[in-house]
């Protein structure tokens, strides 16, 4: 391809590294990745590969910005309050960068829809930026069925933690817990509070993940999940082991459809 | 005997079994945790006839997203 100069500009010190330079900076306009949930992971994830000329994201939240949001999903301003956050977040990365196209899909995922959404485009990467186990279930379960690289990550109150899944080459997120926990057992980030800088830690590991993947550089974090304790200040890589009972990923797989897990009441809130 | 639990360094006075250091250790919601032993993944049905051994490591993995337990 040919840059233009303020293309050039941009992305030079992208350019001038040895491990992306021109061609790799090429591989990163011409990706696609889907980011699941513009809140506190997604966010900061979509605006740094918005900056990294990720040639296509795709946004997909039907949540609308509400005040007590701001404290951490940097993507959206105190000026974008109920304003649908797929689209607040075109806005702002289109102020970042002109150069990227952003999709967005105003809808929760499910069963019926998350399959159509990731082969819209056939999305090289996707993030799992959701606040939800049935969410990451449901994202982990499309991507080992459709065969795409993921990353997924929490947060809670001071800690986090991302793994990254890619096809044939380590575990699962199903591997590693194997069902949704049931809801009322679960305290929400509403519930339990959550400091605002954890989602932008691990939403960048998230989006570094991305970048690596595309540029077919470094190792990932698959077969490994990474946690961070911020009061401790200690991030940590655990080893996993292949679970080769994993009922979507393993030896004998059982699950060949998703499945819709019941939602947690406060975050079925629709608008 | 001394093991490693989630990284950090614990000396036991006697082997447990993977029940028991749950308990010890008053793991949070223990019905939910994940458990590596030595980096091989523990079926929650051997917990209580799995005995920890000097110089094993362990790791308890945590359910994480918008809502930790």
């Amino acid at each position: 391809m040919k840059y233009s100069n303020e293309q050039l500009e941009r992305y030079s010190r992208h350019i001038i590294l040895k491990n992306v330079g021109v061609k790799g900076q090429e591989k990163l306009l011409g990706a696609k990745v889907l980011i699941v949930g513009t809140g506190g992971l997604g966010a900061p994830a979509a605006m740094y590969l918005a900056a990294a000329g990720i040639g296509t994201i795709g946004l997909v939240d039907f949540d609308r910005v509400e005040l007590s949001n701001l404290q951490r999903q940097i993507i959206h301003s105190t000026k974008d309050i109920g304003k649908p956050k797929a689209i607040s977040g075109q806005e702002t990365i289109h102020a970042i960068n002109p150069d990227v196209t952003v999709i967005t899909y105003q809808e929760w995922i499910n069963s019926q829809n998350i399959t159509d959404i990731i082969e819209d485009r056939n999305y090289d990467f996707i993030i799992d930026g959701t606040d939800n186990f049935p969410a990451k279930f449901l994202i982990n379960d499309a991507c080992v069925l459709t065969g795409k690289p993921f990353s997924h990550a929490g947060i809670i109150r001071f800690e986090g933690q991302t793994m990254t899944y890619v096809p044939g080459k380590g575990p699962c997120y199903r591997c590693v817990f194997k069902d949704p926990p049931p809801p009322e057992a679960v305290p929400s980030c509403k519930q339990a509070g959550v400091l605002g800088v954890m989602g932008g830690i691990i939403g960048t590991v998230q989006a570094t993940e991305a970048l690596k993947y595309v540029l077919g550089i470094g190792q990932l974090l698959n077969g490994y999940l990474l946690t961070f304790d911020a009061l401790e200040m200690n991030f940590r890589k655990v080893k996993l082991s292949q679970n080769r009972n994993c009922r979507i990923c393993g030896d004998n797989p059982t699950i060949r459809e998703l499945i819709d897990y019941e939602q947690q009441v406060c975050e079925l809130k629709q608008h | 005997m001394q093991i490693k639990v989630n990284g950090k360094d614990l000396v036991l006075e006697k082997e447990l079994s993977v029940k028991e250091l749950i308990d010890e250790q008053r793991i949070e919601a223990p019905e939910y945790v994940t458990v590596q032993l030595n980096e091989e993944f523990v079926d929650k049905n051997d917990f209580s006839s799995i005995i920890i051994k000097d110089g094993d490591s362990i790791e308890f993995l945590y359910f994480m997203g918008g809502g930790r337990i």
